[in-house]
């Protein structure tokens, strides 16, 4: 299986003051077409600076990253930004979608952005599709605040894969969210992954990680422990779990 | 990224915020407003007296007489006494390209009929004076050569003097006094409004410049004495020969001042637009002052705007927006503010222009070209205090942008 995702003895150094901050130190990590993995560590260990040089939002001060067999260490802004629109989409902890703009407008964005000449009913054909993915045509018109965060988190999701992106990246997408809209978010993470879709996911969550296939954990800017997990959760159940035991609490009370 | 889909990011964005936009285009709308207005009362201003200038007839050369110098005492001008009738007739006689001439003697009395009387201006003119101020008649005709051998009591009377006497009559035909000298009215001029020098032209008697300076006057001396010469091109040359014939004639040697003055239309043409030119830029610089006021409001809402969507400016560049992107965002949305500011305030710059002919009776012009020039300084004004803060917007970096609270 070809690598999607490269990194070579990546290193990140801050220099922040007087103290060099060494925020990854030396990562080399493989991650294939068709994986789900979890990146996993504590706060300040280096999980979000990992992500945000996996998202070609930030650039490695050593080491080399090759994203899809193209190395994008030297790559300048301009360039990143492409490979960002084509090759990634990405999921935020806090949704990130513009207020006052229709979820359909919101999934259109990327496309906006993208330099193959798309007409305006293309673009809206690919964004109604996105929203199919994660069951929300019927909301198109809405606008993020008539939205529940599940449904908010939905639309960025949409969003990320309206480019048909070689990876989704997503930094602790549950993190705003209570724990059964967190099942149902991973669900739809699911079903992408089995429909093929590489998924790089960043959490602090052990319960969140349990529904990913692979769990890298990070300390101090190093890969400590990537191993398979073996005893996958799978949403659809865990769904059914959650609703048997909210009504077991109503038959109680 | 496509400029229409801009244009419509841009339009949302201000309609976001709907008062702080319109409050924003104010000072465009203010600034553009007052650029029109004030050029428009400039250029207003200019265009009249370049008709009143207009109204001096055309290829028309004035001469005036002099001052005397005795011992330090100068006598202001006309005191020299030494232009004479026949200085006029030898310039017409002798003095090529000159195609007519009328000596030209002034005095005010006051004027009597039908029981009303009227202090006006007495002119003393040759018959070639109408067609040399290319003045028309309203009705009856010029006194003649003729009537300037004979020292007829006849005039011609401007629409003021007509209005003041015969309220109700046709004067054609009818008799004025002067100094108790009756003078039969041969005719009515046209009305020909305000001078250069705000006199009201129709208030005015003409009559043979005999007849004046023999039976009101009595005096040998002239004023001054009007020349058209044949074509604009020949004006110079018709001053210097001018010059010269007098200077002759009145045995002026090398050492001595002109006891004359002349003056070509285009010398007193040049130095009364001068005066509305200086005005209509001083006008148009001031109202640029407010012009550049309102940009810098766009400048800094602009940068307000930056700041409040830092996190829009994240999310945009996370997706695939280009540096570039973001900069023609955020200037097209700084130039959509002020070209429609631009609009709004030429449509109000044209209204206030009218509105001040209306009321104040002032004259004024907007001209294409200078609503074309609002539009496009506008439009600039747009894109030089937009270009700071969009420059600011496109060189934010994703990461602190997507975390900006």
């Amino acid at each position: 299986m070809t690598a999607v995702i490269k990194l070579d003895k990546v290193h990140k150094t801050y220099h922040t003051g007087e103290v060099d901050v060494y925020a990854v130190r030396g990562v080399t990590l493989e991650i294939a077409q068709g994986e789900f993995v979890a990146i996993m560590g504590a706060s300040g260990s280096g999980k979000s600076t990992m992500m945000n040089i996996i998202g070609c939002l930030d650039r490695p001060t050593e080491g080399a990253y090759f994203l899809d067999g193209v190395d994008v260490s030297h790559l300048d802004r301009d360039e990143l930004a492409g490979l960002r629109n084509r090759k990634l989409g990405f999921v935020f902890q806090g949704f990130n979608l513009l207020s006052r703009t229709s979820a359909l407008e919101n999934v259109e964005l990327p496309m906006l952005y993208t330099h193959d000449h798309l007409t305006a009913a293309m673009q809206r054909e690919r964004a109604i599709h996105a929203l199919e993915i994660v069951g929300l045509a019927d909301r198109a018109d809405h606008h993020p605040n008539q939205l529940s965060g599940g449904q908010q988190q939905r639309v960025a999701i949409a969003r990320a894969l309206v480019n048909q992106p070689a990876v989704l990246l997503a930094d602790e997408p549950t993190g705003n969210l209570d724990t059964r809209t967190s099942v149902e978010v991973m669900g739809v993470f699911q079903k992408l992954n089995d429909e093929g879709i590489t998924i790089v996911m960043v959490t602090h969550e052990l319960d969140i990680a349990a529904f990913t296939k692979r769990n890298v954990i990070m300390r101090d800017g190093e890969v400590v422990n990537d191993t398979q997990v073996e005893h996958r959760s799978i949403a659809e159940e865990e769904l059914r779990r959650l609703q048997r035991a909210q009504q077991a609490v109503k038959l109680t009370t | 990224m496509r400029i229409s889909a801009t244009l419509r990011m841009a339009f949302r964005a201000l309609r976001r915020n709907k008062l702080r936009s319109t409050l924003t285009a104010l000072g465009i709308i203010i600034g553009v407003g007052a650029v029109i207005a004030m050029v428009g009362i400039g250029n207003g201003a200019k265009s009249q007296v370049e008709a009143q200038i207009a109204s001096l007839g055309q290829n028309v050369v004035l001469i005036f007489a002099g001052n005397w110098n005795s011992g330090g005492v100068r006598s202001g001008w006309g005191g020299a006494g030494t232009l004479v009738v026949d200085d006029a007739l030898a310039v017409a006689r002798e003095v090529p390209a000159v195609t007519c001439v009328s000596p030209e003697v002034r005095d005010r009395d006051q004027v009597l009929a039908n029981g009303q009387n009227w202090n006006t201006q007495i002119l003393g003119e040759g018959p070639d004076y109408l067609q040399i101020r290319d003045w028309p008649l309203d009705s009856g005709a010029m006194f003649t050569d003729q009537d300037v051998r004979g020292t007829t009591k006849v005039c011609i009377i401007g629409k003021t003097v007509a209005n003041q006497l015969f309220p109700d009559e046709d004067p054609v035909g009818q008799t004025l006094r002067i100094r108790d000298i009756p003078f039969k009215v041969l005719g009515v001029l046209h009305p020909k409004g305000l001078s250069v020098m705000n006199t009201d032209q129709d208030d005015v008697v003409l009559v043979p410049y005999t007849s004046l300076m023999k039976r009101i006057s009595k005096r040998t001396n002239i004023n001054s004495v009007i020349v058209q010469s044949s074509s604009s091109a020949a004006a110079l040359q018709v001053q210097m020969a001018i010059s010269d014939l007098l200077r002759q004639r009145h045995r002026l040697g090398p050492n001595r001042d002109d006891d004359f003055t002349i003056r070509g239309q285009q010398e007193i043409a040049d130095a009364f637009t001068a005066t509305s030119r200086i005005m209509t830029v001083l006008l148009g610089a001031i109202a640029s002052v407010s012009l550049i006021v309102g940009g810098i409001g766009i400048m800094n809402i602009m940068l307000v705007s930056v700041t409040e969507r830092t996190r829009e400016i994240g999310i945009r560049m996370a997706v695939g927006a280009h540096g570039s992107d973001i900069l023609l965002q955020f200037l097209i949305e700084a130039i959509t503010l002020s070209s429609l500011g631009g609009m709004i305030g030429i449509a109000l710059g044209i209204g206030s222009a009218k509105l001040l002919s209306a009321l104040a009776g002032w004259p004024t012009l907007v001209s294409p070209t200078s609503v074309v020039l609002a539009f496009l300084f506008s439009a600039a004004v747009g894109v030089f205090f937009g270009f700071y803060p969009a420059r600011k917007a496109s060189n934010l970096d994703p990461i602190d942008a997507l975390r900006y609270e």
